[in-house]
């Protein structure tokens, strides 16, 4: 792989060993994936935060690093709400290990937010056309497709690299030739809700790492920001997508090649929802990914002047819950609980939890994996609705 | 003495007795990051340190977090002084560097077949693996 002078001379050392590391890390991974250079990024979303994933190991590696980023980072969601950890059942030891990993990413200059939503809290982290190196398979998803930046999915290690160094290896979805669709997906169904959360568990399954091309024909599918972020995540967690297209509702691809086609109608959806019933949910969980101030606001009047039976978890960005505190507030009043920092797929609170219905086929994807818990599938007002106890 | 020439992924130079196996590693999982040994029941290096070995495998396998748990044994002292892949993997690789642990890949097959116990130098600066046999080959 080439490298300019000044990218020579940090992977020499010149400028201490931790940046002298970093550099391997994007040079390893260049030439693993047959990189000709670096490219600078706009902005970094770093993945291993959640101590739950990344353990005593982890922690150990962030802690010991030194230097401050050179782009803006950020982070993904940790394993607690840093604040309201207690309330969410998190033990004493966890919590301690997880301000530990918080601390050694402020120590290093990274902004502590912790969300998969960066581009809900922030404009300026990324525009169309724009190098990132993201982490979160779900803001991966939404930056490459609804924004039209370009980004891999990076894993802990390389993000921080990146970060550090202020740039990536340009290869993958950096590059024109891997962002053609493969797949034509064509659905002839109205589409609304969650409805784009059943439709990416199922076509993420069928077209893997693939990148597949949306024509919504139903005239009520006219997919809003919300609608394709849910879209988005559940290919990201049942398959790998990390590009997609949707007729007339993202920037269109630069080029067409060969692609599979694939119908799929009403009949295909509602087989997602059967084979994940609301029966037997003994909680609530929304917001994967994290809510925006709309779908905040969605919740909040449903559930005005209203009390849940159930336990019900609401989640978000810190910022977005700063920025909207009467929604939260009326949220609150009706029992359930809005916790900021992190979700219900990568904190270890909801593994005491029983079946939980969710709105997100990310989090369908996830729970009985990483948490052990089993799922149900609705539109966020049957959600809220199981919460109250109303069915 | 044999010298066989290969690429770099991560810098160093190191030489130790050879653990070989053909099957992939998940650091994660396969190994105990507080004792060095492969814990892995269905592995076949189940029972043996990595601990000051030059381990050769295809590549490495599973979760991501693989690569902090090779950085965990580095700091207890019982990481591997050097590693061969066929063909590296993201995690091994990032493993490798952030640990500090010479990694070198895109060698022969043949290296699957090498004795356990063998001496092994791994020279990822100078892009070769030099194996000596004993004296009385």
């Amino acid at each position: 792989m080439y490298l300019s002078r000044e990218e020579e001379s940090i992977y020499q050392g010149e400028r201490g060993e931790t940046l002298a590391r970093m550099m391997e890390i994007l040079v390893a991974l260049g030439d693993i994936y047959g990189a000709e250079r670096l490219v600078p990024v706009r902005s970094v979303q770093i993945a291993g935060v959640s101590y739950k994933n990344i353990g005593q190991a982890g922690l150990e590696w962030i802690s010991d690093l030194q230097g401050t980023v050179a782009v803006p980072s950020i982070l993904n969601p940790a394993g607690m709400d840093l604040c309201r950890w207690k309330e969410m059942g998190i033990d004493e030891d966890f919590a301690e290990k997880q301000q530990q990993v918080i601390e050694a990413y402020r120590k290093l200059g990274v902004s502590i937010d912790c969300t998969c939503t960066p581009y809900q809290i922030y404009d300026s982290l990324a525009g169309p056309g724009d190098h990132l190196a993201w982490s979160e398979s779900s803001a991966v998803s939404y930056a490459n497709s609804v924004i039209g930046a370009r980004t891999n999915r990076e894993g802990g290690p390389s993000a921080l690299a990146a970060a550090l160094v202020g740039k990536t290896a340009l290869y993958g979805y950096h590059l024109d030739e891997n962002r053609r669709p493969t797949h034509r997906i064509e659905v002839e169904a109205d589409l609304r809700g969650s409805d784009y959360g059943a439709l990416g568990f199922l076509v993420g399954g069928m077209v893997k790492d693939g990148v597949p091309l949306f024509r919504l024909s139903g005239l009520e599918s006219q997919p809003g920001k919300g609608e394709l972020k849910a879209l988005g995540a559940s290919m990201a967690a049942s398959g790998s997508v990390a590009l997609y297209y949707v007729e007339d509702a993202t920037p269109a691809p630069a080029s067409r090649g060969e692609e599979e086609r694939i119908s799929l109608g009403r009949k295909d959806i509602e087989e997602v929802y059967a084979a994940h019933p609301t029966e037997g949910a003994e909680a609530v969980a929304l917001g994967c990914p994290h809510c925006s101030a709309e779908e905040l606001e969605k919740i909040a009047r449903r559930l005005e002047g209203r009390k849940v039976v159930k336990e019900m978890w609401v989640c978000t960005a810190r910022k977005t819950a700063e920025q909207n505190p009467r929604l939260v507030k009326m949220i609150e009043e009706s029992g359930a609980r809005v916790y900021c920092d992190t979700c219900m797929v990568v904190s270890p609170a909801s593994e005491r939890l029983g079946k939980i219905m969710v709105n997100s086929g990310k989090a369908l994807a996830y729970l009985p994996g990483l948490a052990g818990v089993q799922a149900g599938l609705g539109s966020i007002e049957e959600c809220i609705d199981v919460a109250l106890g109303r069915r | 003495m044999m010298e066989i020439s290969c690429h770099k992924v991560a810098s160093g130079r190191a030489s130790g007795p050879a653990l070989v196996t053909g099957q992939a590693i998940s650091f994660l999982g396969n190994v105990n990051s507080d004792t060095g040994v492969v814990v892995d029941p269905a592995h076949e290096l189940f029972g043996e340190s990595i601990a000051g070995k030059v381990l050769i495998f295809p590549g490495g396998k599973g979760s991501t977090v693989g690569s902090y748990v090779i950085y965990q044994l580095k700091k207890r002292g019982l990481a591997p002084v050097a590693m061969i892949n066929l063909i590296s993997e993201p995690i091994v690789a990032v493993g490798a560097v952030i640990s500090g642990i010479p990694l070198v890949d895109r060698v022969p097959e043949e290296v699957l077949e090498i004795e356990s116990g063998t001496l092994v130098e791994v020279d990822a600066d100078r892009r070769c693996i030099r194996i000596f046999s004993s004296a009385c080959d």
